[in-house]
């Protein structure tokens, strides 16, 4: 076996190279998703991206989340816009050909005000050992968290919900008289 | 013996399910026009090979051989990706599927949430070909079958989620090993819950609608919509879409024997093994196209108002019965 491929006769390499699939997934797809000439091609990247995000939740040790990311990401978030977009406009949105001059200058600049942002966050935070959190990610520690610690941003999670879901019954109900 | 590298594993794994997908889709193919041919005092297909059985393979190598024809006006990177995404999430809901005590590729922990959210990925393969192609039929189709698996999907869950209360685990073999012999298969209503045979209907019933079979395959009615979404596609292009489409049936009717009638264990409890999932799964998928070529085709109105009038209040009954009953007993 030659040097180059040999990370992938070990458990913890072909671990690696799955890994950095997962990251280059995010790339492409975040690229696809702003770059797209057609708004279905640009929701496409968001599923690729929202994959690949989940497939790094597996690694940091929550399979449930990332299960659950795929599940309403890209199985039920991505379709409803889809979904919206097409029976809006079934042949697709072009992109806008006119746009402001500093436009491209002005998104530079607040994504590398977010990347700084996040990037001090990331290094001033003190994070806990991966040891530590070897199976926090189980679904009866989910469960239990939700109950006992979290109970009240689960309950009021659920309550936007249902307001949601009653404000769109209504919407929908104007329509049909 | 040296314990060999993981990626064998991998590897084998993924050639031994990519072989599975493609051989019992063409088993399906032949065994749905046998089935149909009886049904309708017809033989069904008998040339090719003995009792026809290789008239599949016939097909296959024709399918193989056509031209892939992208069409002018359609959105040729989408139009390439729907059936390669189609297969991809087919190929991938067998890796929690076990099929023998030991002949699973990945035994983990929440191997029943795994097969809803990548099957949940398929509808998205229906969506993006049925728009990929610019043909109004195949984005009707589309809309349709998006609308019915959105439909379905809540009282399915509804009742896994039940059945995930009453076995405490979402590991698919020790929920198969829970259902040791006859008596104790989750369809029979001392087992848990009064409403279990319910659960297993109404599962059932989802699961022929997820995987847009008849009486719910509005998205392919032919007298109004040609093929449905996969009407601009040819050759192998509308052959992943039918492996992809056998795929999930295996797997739905495999989850059913599974979660109610005890997977790979033995009804009397000798010889278990992956000979009874087999045996039962494609008992299942018998049934499966017994319904198709019996009942005519719902309408569109019909089908959702089935979902959200009928199925969502009778699983969330069976839901609440069940948790009522595991609190008091």
């Amino acid at each position: 076996m030659t040097p180059l491929f040999s990370p992938l006769f070990t458990t913890e390499g072909l671990a690696g190279v799955v890994f950095f699939g997962f990251i280059l997934l995010i790339i492409l797809g975040a690229l696809v998703a702003t770059n797209a000439v057609n708004l279905i091609r640009a929701v496409c990247g968001l599923a690729l991206c929202l994959v690949g995000v989940a497939g790094v939740y597996y690694f940091l040790g929550s399979p449930f989340l990332a299960l659950m990311q795929l599940l309403i990401y890209a199985g039920a978030v991505c379709i409803a816009i889809v979904f919206a977009v097409m029976l809006a406009e079934p042949h697709g949105i072009k992109r806008l050909e006119q746009k402001h001059p500093l436009a491209g200058l002005g998104a530079f600049g607040a994504a590398a005000l977010l990347t700084w942002g996040l990037a001090a966050l990331a290094f001033r935070t003190t994070w806990p050992e991966a040891a530590a959190r070897v199976n926090s990610g189980a679904l009866e520690d989910v469960g239990r968290g939700m109950m006992t610690t979290f109970l009240v941003s689960f309950e009021l999670i659920s309550l936007i919900l249902l307001v949601a879901i009653i404000g769109s019954l209504v919407l929908a109900r104007r329509g049909r008289r | 013996m040296a314990e060999l590298p993981e990626i064998f594993r991998v590897m084998a794994y993924v050639g031994g399910i990519m072989a599975f997908v493609g051989l019992n889709a063409a088993f399906l193919v032949w065994m749905e026009r046998k089935v149909a041919g009886h049904i309708q005092r017809r033989i069904g297909p008998k040339e090719v090979g003995p009792f026809g059985i290789l008239q599949s393979l016939a097909d296959g190598i024709k399918l193989m051989s056509k031209q892939l024809v992208v069409p002018a006006k359609a959105d040729p990177i989408l139009y390439r990706v729907a059936p390669a995404l189609t297969m991809i999430t087919a190929v991938m809901v067998f890796v929690v599927i076990p099929f023998g005590p030991a002949l699973v590729a990945r035994d983990i922990n929440i191997g029943l949430l795994l097969i809803f959210a990548i099957a949940s990925v398929n509808v998205l393969a229906l969506l993006i070909g049925g728009w990929g192609s610019n043909n109004k039929y195949s984005v009707i189709s589309a809309t349709r079958a998006v609308s019915q698996n959105v439909a379905y999907e809540v009282p399915m869950l509804i009742t896994v989620v039940t059945m995930v209360m009453i076995v405490g685990s979402m590991n698919l073999n020790e929920i198969v090993g829970q259902q040791g012999n006859l008596l104790q298969w989750y369809i029979f209503p001392w087992n848990g819950s009064i409403l279990l045979p319910v659960a297993f209907v109404i599962f059932f019933i989802c699961s022929l609608a997820e995987t847009n079979r008849a009486p719910f395959d509005l998205g392919e009615a032919e007298s109004e919509l040609v093929a449905g979404f996969h009407t601009e596609y040819g050759g192998m292009g509308f052959g992943l879409f039918f492996l992809g489409e056998y795929g999930h049936v295996f797997v739905g009717c495999a989850l059913a024997s599974i979660l109610f009638l005890g997977g790979w264990q033995c009804p009397f409890g000798w010889m278990p093994g992956v000979h009874w999932m087999m045996i039962k799964t494609y008992l299942l998928i018998f049934v499966v196209m017994w319904i198709r070529w019996t009942y005519p085709r719902t309408t569109l109105y019909g089908l959702l108002n089935l979902s959200w009038k009928v199925m969502v209040p009778f699983s969330l009954a069976v839901l609440l019965v069940t948790a009522a009953m595991l609190k008091v007993f």
